[in-house]
């Protein structure tokens, strides 16, 4: 039947190789889109109602995948901001700073509920503004979203546990600017706290994913939060430094580049402002060849195509003991062979859009310098969409520790590749850079994760895994990375006052 | 048999993580197969089944009755694929070869005294010869799971090399009962031995010990076979059993052996799945696609 088997000699393996272009395919299955809807124009949400911008201005927020127009956003100028600003202080003067703690909490659980009933619209919204695959959306953003207000529901009345000795007090106004790569996700993070901690807010979403900030300002109105707690307003930079400059702000909390968040914090210095800040990321993903080889490569491909690199924590340096740097790859090649690049709305797609053109010219920059310095590039052999914004999956290989595309954050699904040989000097080079948001570590000994996390300079080390997240857990950086938690017990000390509380038995 | 220089220490396979493993698993039932994509997967699974009878009241009327519905599936709908195998014990291989003659259907035989494997090797090796002589096509045989926990590989791999050469021209598979190995660490280890002593397919599970065939333990097995094929250039085929008999759980493996090993393993040559009640739960979907209306469970035949 079969012909003998012959002896079987050793083969190099590159002259092998495995074919992901199967004659069985994946018909698209495409998310609807009728069970969401989208207002043709946006005002700001200023004091529980739509207000028409002083500005006058509209600005218009496309769909990356296609480049058409999803809906005209207001933009808030000066004055507009100063209306939002009035309301929030009026709000919290007159009512929320006054309301007992248990019915904040009532307030922050509704939202949360309410969150978790509009799940599939706003997974759609937020798929359809920003091009993530709606299997994030879905399965991440959302309900991570009304994770973060169940748990700060929890802390409302509880917060004189939080701080054993301490005396807690809300701080007034918080202003608070998010960026476009987890618009509504990072929402949460903002307000939940916010709230809890009885602030009332001002949030300003990123000008190219505004939309499901949007919603969640309707959600507000229908959740029956007292006017002026939640004020949302929209537009660009120059909103958002109306916003930070404001003087009757009491808190700003940013995430967003580095840069502006530089920018943020010379505005703030010589004020009263407190000031939180989470900023950009370079993060070294360390495989050491005792590594669990084959989830070490899933916790690669998660840690830099989850949101096509738009993450602030991406693993987006990879460091591979050199004795397993060449099954690595080639695991890695196969891999990213697989990954469904396309519709963001399709169920099975794994990498959707570019969030905007102007982020696609940033990565096609830094791809270009890659290719400059002389590392070596490798693509995904994928289709992409003629319109629309689009990035092949992209691995460099043969790093330096020097090569800009190994130092600088590039904000796309391009990994920049390196190897080591001791611990010592992976630890040297996973630090030796200006960020410090997080870090992986992959590795089959306890004793070595324990080594590596204690002294890798990052708010975040992961240990075989990567990109985990939980409201219960704080998030923040080193150095250049920001400072300030978000999430957990600690996520609630930005935004209050902390005082000591001398316990009688100590008076004399 | 490998060239014996490049026979790995097996106490060295690679480590597995669970909880990534787990994870990866079940992301592949994240795909959505619908429309011509899951009528074209459905025809794909019928294709790669291992029709089984495996019990202590197996008679030749039950083989022959087994066998027919190999060949006719479910005449109602035309055009359906036969099934790839009718698995039986050896004492009915003859009976199964005579019914199934000229259809392209193999025989498969369980052996090395199934489903257990405590027999000494030489018993073993006669009844793999015994299936072979009968006409088995495929052997499907059990590792020693004692003296593989005591750590004896060496033991382990002897007797499959052992039953393989018994075997001749038939093929191959090798249970390695991951219910009973448990750890994934060994699941890979056991997988890799079985490989490089030539078996020419791995398979999970006898299907009388729970659990028998998941995700996760075919993904670590199917991993195993791509670091085989890079290491050596030899294909291995893979065959989880037991416990899957849901048109939708078998679309998910199918998605993993695309994902994993791709367009070279979506055949009934390197994948099967060993399962008696998957075929009509299959057909079911099938007509259902079709026709556009479920149909009761009484038109299809329960053989």
């Amino acid at each position: 039947m079969k012909k003998k088997q012959k002896n079987i000699l050793p083969r190099k393996s590159n002259t092998l190789k495995l074919s992901f272009d199967t004659s069985w395919t994946y018909a698209p299955a495409p998310e609807s889109r009728t069970s969401a809807t989208i207002q043709p124009r946006y005002d700001l949400f200023i004091n529980g109602k739509w207000t028409k911008p002083e500005s006058g201005k509209y600005f218009e927020t496309i769909n990356p995948a296609n480049e058409e127009t999803l809906s005209e956003i207001a933009e808030a100028n000066a004055a507009d901001v100063n209306k939002a600003v009035a309301a929030a202080r009026n709000a919290y003067e007159k009512y929320w700073k006054k309301l007992p703690a248990k019915e904040r909490g009532k307030y922050i659980f509704r939202i949360a509920r309410m969150m978790q009933e509009k799940s599939r619209e706003l997974a759609i919204i937020e798929s359809l503004d920003g091009g993530k695959p709606i299997r994030e959306s879905r399965d991440f953003d959302i309900p991570e979203a009304a994770n973060h207000f169940f748990y700060y529901a929890g802390w409302a009345d509880k917060l004189d546990y939080a701080f054993p000795g301490k005396k807690t007090a809300s701080l007034g106004v918080a202003g608070q600017i998010i960026p476009w790569n987890f618009p509504l996700l990072m929402a949460a993070w903002k307000i939940a706290p916010a709230l809890a901690t009885g602030n009332t807010v001002v949030l300003k979403p990123a000008e190219t994913t505004p939309l499901t900030a949007l919603k969640l300002a309707e959600l507000i109105q229908e959740a029956d939060l007292p006017p002026g707690v939640v004020n949302i307003i929209t537009g660009a930079g120059e909103t958002g430094a109306a916003l930070v400059q404001h003087p009757d702000i009491n808190k700003i909390a940013f995430t967003g580049s580095t840069e502006v968040g530089k920018m943020i914090l010379r505005a703030v210095a010589g004020t009263n402002k407190k000031l939180t800040l989470e900023l950009g990321g370079k993060a070294a993903n360390i495989i050491f060849e005792d590594a669990p080889l084959d989830q070490a490569v899933e916790g690669i491909i998660n840690g830099i195509f989850f949101n096509q690199g738009h993450v602030c924590c991406a693993g987006s340096r990879l460091y591979i003991q050199e004795s397993v740097a060449n099954t690595v790859i080639r695991k890695l090649k196969d891999r990213i062979e697989t990954l469904i690049v396309g519709d963001p709305l399709d169920k099975n797609t794994d990498i959707g859009a570019i969030n905007s053109k102007k982020q696609l010219e940033t990565i096609h920059y830094y791809i270009k310098t890659g290719i400059q310095e002389g590392a070596e590039i490798y693509e995904s052999s994928c289709r992409l969409p003629s319109k629309g914004f689009w990035c092949k999956p992209t691995l460099f290989l043969n790093v330096a520790q020097s090569s800009r595309i190994a130092q600088e954050e590039i904000f796309g699904p391009v990994l920049a590749i390196l190897t080591f040989r001791t611990d010592d000097e992976v630890i040297e080079k996973a630090n030796n850079t200006p960020y410090g948001l997080s870090a992986g570590v992959w590795t089959d000994k306890g004793s070595r994760i324990f080594n590596m996390t204690r002294k890798m300079r990052a708010g975040v080390v992961w240990a075989n895994t990567y990109n985990k997240f939980d409201p219960t857990s704080p998030f923040g950086g080193y150095k250049e990375s920001g400072f300030g938690r978000e999430g957990g017990l600690h996520g609630l000390m930005p935004y209050l006052h902390l005082s000591n509380l001398i316990p009688n038995s100590t008076r004399k | 048999m490998i060239n014996s220089n490049l026979i790995p220490d097996f106490t060295l396979s690679p480590r597995i993580d669970q909880t990534g493993a787990e994870e990866r698993a079940l992301r592949f039932t994240r795909r959505s197969i619908k429309k011509e994509s899951k009528i074209n997967g459905l025809k794909l699974v019928l294709n790669m089944i291992d029709l089984t009878t495996l019990e202590g009241k197996d008679t030749e009327g039950k083989v022959k009755q087994l066998c027919y519905k190999a060949m006719h599936l479910h005449d109602a709908l035309p055009g359906l694929p036969t099934v790839a195998a009718v698995c039986v014990y050896p004492l009915f291989v003859k009976t199964a070869k005579k019914a199934l003659e000229g259809s392209g259907i193999k025989v498969a035989s369980v052996a090395t005294a199934f489903p257990g494997g405590q027999a000494p090797r030489d018993v073993k090796i006669r009844e793999t010869k015994f299936a072979v002589n009968e006409g088995a096509d495929e052997v499907d045989m059990v590792i020693s799971r004692g003296r593989f926990h005591a750590g004896e590989y060496n033991y382990v791999f002897d007797e499959i090399a052992a039953v393989k050469e018994a075997c001749g021209p038939a093929r191959l598979k090798v249970i390695l009962e991951t219910g009973e190995l448990v750890s994934f660490d060994k699941i890979r280890r056991a997988s890799d031995i079985a490989m490089y002593a030539g078996a020419d397919f791995i398979k999970t599970s006898t299907g009388k010990i729970q659990p028998a065939a998941t995700l996760p333990v075919t993904l670590i097995m199917l991993e195993a076979i791509r670091d085989f094929y890079y290491k050596t250039g030899k294909k291995v085929g893979m065959k989880p059993a037991g416990g899957i008999s849901k048109s939708k759980t078998a679309l998910h493996y199918l998605v993993m052996v695309k994902e994993v090993l791709g367009e070279g393993w979506l055949t009934n040559e390197w994948f099967r799945f060993g399962a008696s009640s998957l075929a009509n739960d299959v057909l079911m979907q099938i007509a259902k696609e079709t026709t556009g209306i479920y149909q009761a469970a009484n038109y299809f035949s329960i053989d």
